[in-house]
């Protein structure tokens, strides 16, 4: 921060810091640079930035930093404890296990991508109509989301995947039919707060639409809250999806879900202990590295609800 | 829309107008939240691949036999009806035969629900007699080290999953250290030597005065226990520190200090009852997430509760008991939650406005 003090710095930081942006996009960019400065001086999110990139990075990268494709079985090389060849070792099937936590991490990443991109939506949708119109549409969809606010997650998850059969696309459907509830709760209250705004009479004096407002003017300052929450939520999403594999109802053995390596591993728990634990410990570190970054995350973006 | 009848009903009338208002509600939106437990669970109970005629006939029926159930079971008349006949059961406590064990669900549910409810509540008590204390002592020492250890705990906690946390505990504290039994309840030469009467073996076992048992069932309970508690004391610990954070911040709280308040009496006299009602919310959410949650524990502990009922229920499509189970669970969650929400809104004169 002390180069903002510094009158016209030059090249990109001195752009990025320029007092008087001369384009949208610059004052954008500036906006985001301020975000990502306020973001790196706080190491705790730091650390889960650093924790979610990895995941990334491993998601992306997994056929160059595996050695095998994690799902041929080597029976020559069956249960071998951690070693310089096998990180973490090999499980029943002789295949190593590090190899297969990196290929589990788009598993991880596709389950957590696609819950999200159902109910962020879903969520948005459900509570700016709500906010918007008011009355009797309001007290209708709000009773309907209370009343999935009050459900056990996990017991209705599993009593969804019972019925639609196991796998991750089921587990996914199942996970968001329980998440999405809150997230119309936090839009409400964002229009509710907005809804009276000048910008938002004056966009209406001008003849836009309901839809148009709605969309060009509401959701955009719901955004930030949304996404927050999201990153919070993301350990729980991780955690039921590691449930319902370790259960054996998501992801189906030979694929290497995390949860469901726990489950085939647990038989070898007191004999061979890093088959059922490696994978446990991915869960914790990426939930854990997914909470650190909301947090942080929510300082950034919504400094409203910042904690003490 | 309970807060604004209550809010309007608050100006003209004291308390008790208004206690009985805040009750109707909550009582109205439990009467809603129910009737949408069940027609979720009946739905899915519909779209079940698993026939329920068979699943009561066996496949070996006769046609006839097999149209007869058919029509007794309803199956013919419309959605709506079947759903009122089903929510008719459940109000007379009939959730029909389990295939497994060849049993009425409801007497099922009676026999393994104690054994849940034993581990929820012992792991609840031991999250708050250590992590209340521990989140006072933390947000009075911010910054401080217990202050991060609080910190580091709670998210810990939040980010866990608890079935692996359990077989960790199950791999150093049986496997290596040997301190406490294995997976079950009870060892297996002491199964149904204690007549039930509570269905809570420490207590069972303690009245009739066999002390080998209690101890027994004690060494198995400590692991799954603490597991559990930690979970709870990890999620109490962590908003007691928030909730007390923020009450030190205020007025009052200079205004107690400048009176000449001593330092305890500022935190236990002053701070400490007003977080108390705050936590009674997050007691009761605390509690029903451990009844929700013991689908995964007790699978690592073959703890023989309503959440290994449930599973194992499922792998064998036994649907009536799945859905019992959900049900009795569902219950239970909004319930406990319903009720500290509840207490708080009695208990907190500014919540009732």
């Amino acid at each position: 921060m002390t180069m903002a003090t510094q009158p016209r710095a030059a090249g990109l930081r001195g752009w990025l810091m320029d007092p008087s942006p001369a384009s949208t996009w610059q004052a954008r960019a500036q906006r985001g640079y301020l975000g990502w400065v306020g973001f790196r001086s706080n190491p705790i999110a730091m650390a889960g930035f650093v924790i979610v990139a990895a995941l990334l990075l491993a998601a992306a990268f997994a056929p160059w930093i595996t050695a095998t494709d994690g799902l041929t079985p080597n029976l020559g090389a069956r249960l071998l404890p951690p070693s310089a060849e096998h990180w973490l070792g090999t499980d029943q099937l002789g295949r190593d296990i590090f190899d297969r936590i990196v290929w589990g991490s788009r598993i991880t990443l596709y389950i957590v991508i696609l819950v999200s991109i159902i109910v962020a939506p879903i969520g948005l949708a459900v509570g700016t109509i709500a906010g918007y119109a008011g009355g009797w549409v309001d007290a209708v969809l709000m009773r309907i989301v209370d009343i999935f606010l009050a459900f056990p997650r996990l017991i209705l998850a599993l009593a969804f995947v019972a019925a639609l059969g196991a796998g991750i696309e089921n587990a996914v459907l199942a996970i968001a039919l329980t998440t999405w509830s809150p997230y119309a709760r936090i839009a409400r209250a964002e229009v509710l707060t907005i809804r009276k705004s000048d910008f938002i009479v004056a966009a209406e004096a001008q003849g836009a639409s309901t839809f148009r407002i709605i969309r060009r003017h509401v959701v955009p300052l719901c955004l930030a809250s949304v996404i927050v929450r999201l990153t919070l939520d993301m350990a729980g999403i991780i955690l039921t999806a590691a449930g319902l594999g370790f259960l054996g109802l998501g992801a189906q053995p030979p694929l290497p879900e995390w949860g469901a390596m726990i489950s085939t591993g647990r038989q070898f728990l007191l004999d061979q202990w890093w088959v059922p634990t490696a994978p446990g410990a991915a869960i914790f570190l990426v939930s854990l590295g997914f909470c650190l970054l909301g947090d942080g995350l929510r300082d950034v973006l919504d400094p409203k609800s910042a904690s003490a | 829309m309970t807060e604004q009848t209550s809010a309007a009903a608050s100006g003209a009338f004291p308390a008790a107008p208004r206690a009985l208002k805040a009750t109707a509600g909550a009582v109205l939106s439990l009467v809603l939240t129910f009737l949408g437990l069940t027609a979720i669970t009946f739905v899915i109970g519909r779209v079940m691949p698993a026939d329920p005629v068979l699943a009561v006939v066996g496949d070996r029926a006769s046609e006839e036999v097999y149209q007869r159930v058919f029509l007794e079971m309803g199956l013919d008349k419309p959605l709506y009806e079947q759903y009122l006949r089903y929510l008719g059961q459940i109000l007379t406590g009939d959730f029909g035969m389990s295939i497994m064990t060849t049993r009425p669900v409801t007497e099922d549910i009676l026999r393994f629900f104690p054994a849940t409810l034993e581990l929820a509540t012992l792991a609840t008590l031991a999250g708050c007699l250590l992590g209340i204390p521990m989140g006072v002592w933390a947000a009075v020492n911010q910054g401080r080290w217990i202050d991060h250890v609080v910190r580091v705990l709670g998210l810990a906690g939040y980010s866990v999953p608890v079935f692996w946390l359990g077989m960790v505990g199950l791999l150093v504290f049986y496997g290596n250290l040997g301190w406490v039994a294995g997976p079950g309840r009870i060892d297996i030469y002491y199964d149904g030597v204690v007549d039930s009467v509570t269905g809570v073996i420490l207590i069972d076992s303690a009245l009739q005065g066999e002390w080998d048992i209690f101890w027994n069932a004690v060494s198995h309970l400590v692991l799954p226990a603490s597991v559990l508690g930690l979970y709870a004391l990890a999620y109490i610990a962590r908003m007691t520190r928030s909730f007390m954070l923020d009450q030190l911040g205020q007025e009052y709280i200079l205004a107690a200090r400048i009176k000449g308040a001593s330092e305890f009496s500022v935190i236990w006299r002053h701070a400490f009852r007003n977080v108390l009602v705050q936590l009674i919310t997050i007691i009761g959410l605390t509690y029903a997430s451990l009844l929700e949650g013991s689908v995964l524990t007790e699978t690592v502990f073959a703890w023989p509760g309503i959440g290994q009922y449930i599973t194992t229920s499922l792998f064998n499509a036994d649907m009536n008991a799945v859905l019992g189970g959900t049900v009795v669970v569902g219950i239970c969650f909004v319930g406990i939650n319903m009720l500290s929400d509840l207490l708080y809104k009695l208990a907190d004169p500014r919540a009732r406005a």
